[in-house]
Order: C-alpha cells, then sequence, then structure tokens
C-alpha cells in the first residue's frame, strides 16, 4: 500500500509531498499522472499544490474532468483518504468534494508567509494528533485562497463539524477565517496551508507531520 | 443539409454578495486617471462561442450546460447568455 500523488500540468508541490511523505517519513509514495485512472493499490491520494491546467477560468476549474479525478471520487466514496493542498483543496470544491468555493485574495496579493492556525475540528484522522495543543503553525502561498461560501453551506460545515483548521489571523478574507475543512465522513481533507513544507526540520518547521502521517493510519 | 450554427456570449459574474478585489483595485486606479464619480466597478468574464445544434433548444440546452458546469461556478458566480443568431 502506498500514497499516490496525482501530478497535473502545472503541479509544483508535487515533489515536495513526495520530500514529506517518503523523504521525511519513510511512507511509500508514487506520482500518478493526471490522465491515469487506476488507483488500485493506494491508500491515500494527495492532490498537491501549485496549478492546473493553467488554471484557465477558475482555479482547478479544468483539472476537475481530468481522468484521475473520476477514479478518485470513487475513491473517496469508498472511504479512501483524499487530502487537497493549496490548488488540491481548489480542485477538491470545483469537484463538488468539498463545498464552497476558494477565490482572489481580499488585498489581491499572493501571499507567503508561515501562519498560525488554530484547530477547530480534531474528530478526523487528520488532525487528531494536534488536539493536546490545538494549535499549529504552516506555511502558506496563494493568490487565490479566500475561503467563499453561502451562509446555509457555514451552518451545515459548523453542523457536520467539518471546518478542520482557522486562520488565527486572517490573510486572504476567507469567511468564518476557514483555513481547511473535512467532507462529512471525515475522509477528505481540503486546505489552503502546506503541511509538506513542514515536515523536514532543515527546512521550516516540523508541524505538518502528523496531518501527512494520517494518509497511513 | 447544414447543421445551424450558432454564436452566443455568456457573461459570467461574480455573484453580488462576493467582494471582488480585482474591481476594487480597477475602481481606483480609474480615480488615478482622473475620472471621478464611479461608485461601482466589477469583473467578469465574457465568453463567446459558436456552436452547432439542430435547432435553437438544442444550442440553448448545451450552451446553459456549458456555462452551469465549465464556464461558471455557481458558489461564487453568476451567468447570462446572449444567443446572436438564432
Amino acid at each position: 500500500m502506498s500514497i499516490g500523488v496525482i501530478v497535473f500540468p502545472g503541479s509544483n508541490c508535487d515533489r515536495d509531498v513526495v520530500w514529506a511523505t517518503q523523504g521525511c517519513l519513510g511512507l511509500p509514495t508514487r506520482r500518478i499522472w493526471h490522465e491515469e485512472t487506476d488507483l488500485s493499490g493506494l491508500e491515500a491520494v494527495v492532490l498537491p499544490g501549485g496549478f492546473s491546467y493553467g488554471d484557465y477560468l477558475r482555479c482547478g476549474a479544468i483539472a476537475r474532468f481530468a481522468p484521475a479525478l473520476r477514479s478518485l471520487v470513487d475513491f473517496a466514496e469508498r472511504g479512501g483518504r483524499v487530502l487537497g493542498i493549496c490548488n488540491g483543496f481548489q480542485v477538491l470544491t470545483e469537484l463538488g468534494m468539498l463545498p464552497g468555493a476558494l477565490t482572489r485574495n481580499r488585498d489581491l496579493h499572493f501571499i507567503c508567509e508561515d501562519t498560525n492556525l488554530t484547530v477547530v475540528s480534531s474528530r478526523s484522522a487528520w488532525l487528531k494528533d494536534y488536539s493536546a495543543t490545538g494549535q499549529l503553525t504552516l506555511p502558506i502561498a496563494h493568490g487565490e485562497g479566500r475561503y467563499q461560501c453561502s451562509e446555509e453551506t457555514l451552518k451545515q460545515l459548523q453542523d457536520d463539524d467539518a471546518i478542520a483548521l482557522r486562520y488565527g489571523k486572517n490573510p486572504n478574507g476567507s469567511v468564518g477565517d476557514i483555513a481547511g475543512i473535512t467532507n462529512p465522513r471525515g475522509n477528505v481533507l481540503g486546505l489552503m496551508p502546506h503541511p509538506e513544507r513542514a515536515c523536514d526540520p532543515a527546512t521550516g518547521g516540523v508541524d505538518g507531520r502528523a496531518m501527512l502521517e494520517a494518509l497511513t493510519n | 443539409m447544414t447543421v445551424p450554427r450558432f454564436q452566443a456570449r455568456v457573461l459570467v459574474r461574480l455573484r453580488p454578495s462576493v467582494l471582488d478585489p480585482a474591481g476594487e483595485a480597477a475602481r481606483g486606479a480609474a480615480a488615478r486617471l482622473g475620472v471621478e464619480g464611479v461608485s461601482k466597478l466589477r469583473i467578469g468574464k465574457a465568453v463567446e462561442l459558436e456552436l452547432e445544434a439542430a435547432d435553437v433548444d438544442e444550442a440553448r440546452r448545451r450552451i446553459e450546460l456549458l456555462s452551469d458546469r465549465l464556464f461558471a461556478n455557481p458558489v461564487i458566480e453568476d451567468w447570462s447568455l446572449e444567443l446572436l443568431n438564432s
């Protein structure tokens, strides 16, 4: 069993994920070109950050039709774990696997900095190891990370205990300071911060490790 | 027999409730250009397309599907369709 990282034309954090999961954590990982449809033998799938198909129309709008993602919908419905990071989160919302949408940052800037995050719900496997402190620091790097949803959707997220992470200091204007959400079942997590960039002590802390370890346990 | 060809324009706009920072930035630039009184400026997209379809109803059905599922994200955007030479 291994972790799959889906690679779109324009993905640029796929190697970072492989370094984090395989290089730092020793979890077998393979990259999967977006045109492949075979996800068999995978325990979890990561949609990495970067861009996908130029992000024409909207971020993730065209990636949603990739052959690999048709298989991913079945994979998630069978309970497989899916982690969407940054552009991967955008793709998951366009795909309808997570509600809401990610739009241009409030102040138009591309923001690249460390952010303090609060764990809102540690019910899912992704965040259970953070329940002791309820806080973590991860880098963000995005121009379109402002989470938007209707009031009904926001209420539904709260009712489902599906808000995973909030920003301590809202960098981009996201509704409810939301940095990451899960599906109701909890096997799919999408977030704008980059846990894979916080796994190697040489380059920026290790607060992302437990989230990536949750891919396989 | 030739299949009728239709031209259409789909206008995609951010929903009124969604902040448009790019529009606000452009509005600021309008003032710096010396154009006063611009109280609202919002930026959308226009998609122009041509397609062949058996009749106008079929053309409209296909473009509506495209608009709903591809051109616009209904979570944040509205769209409107003009069929130009039906």
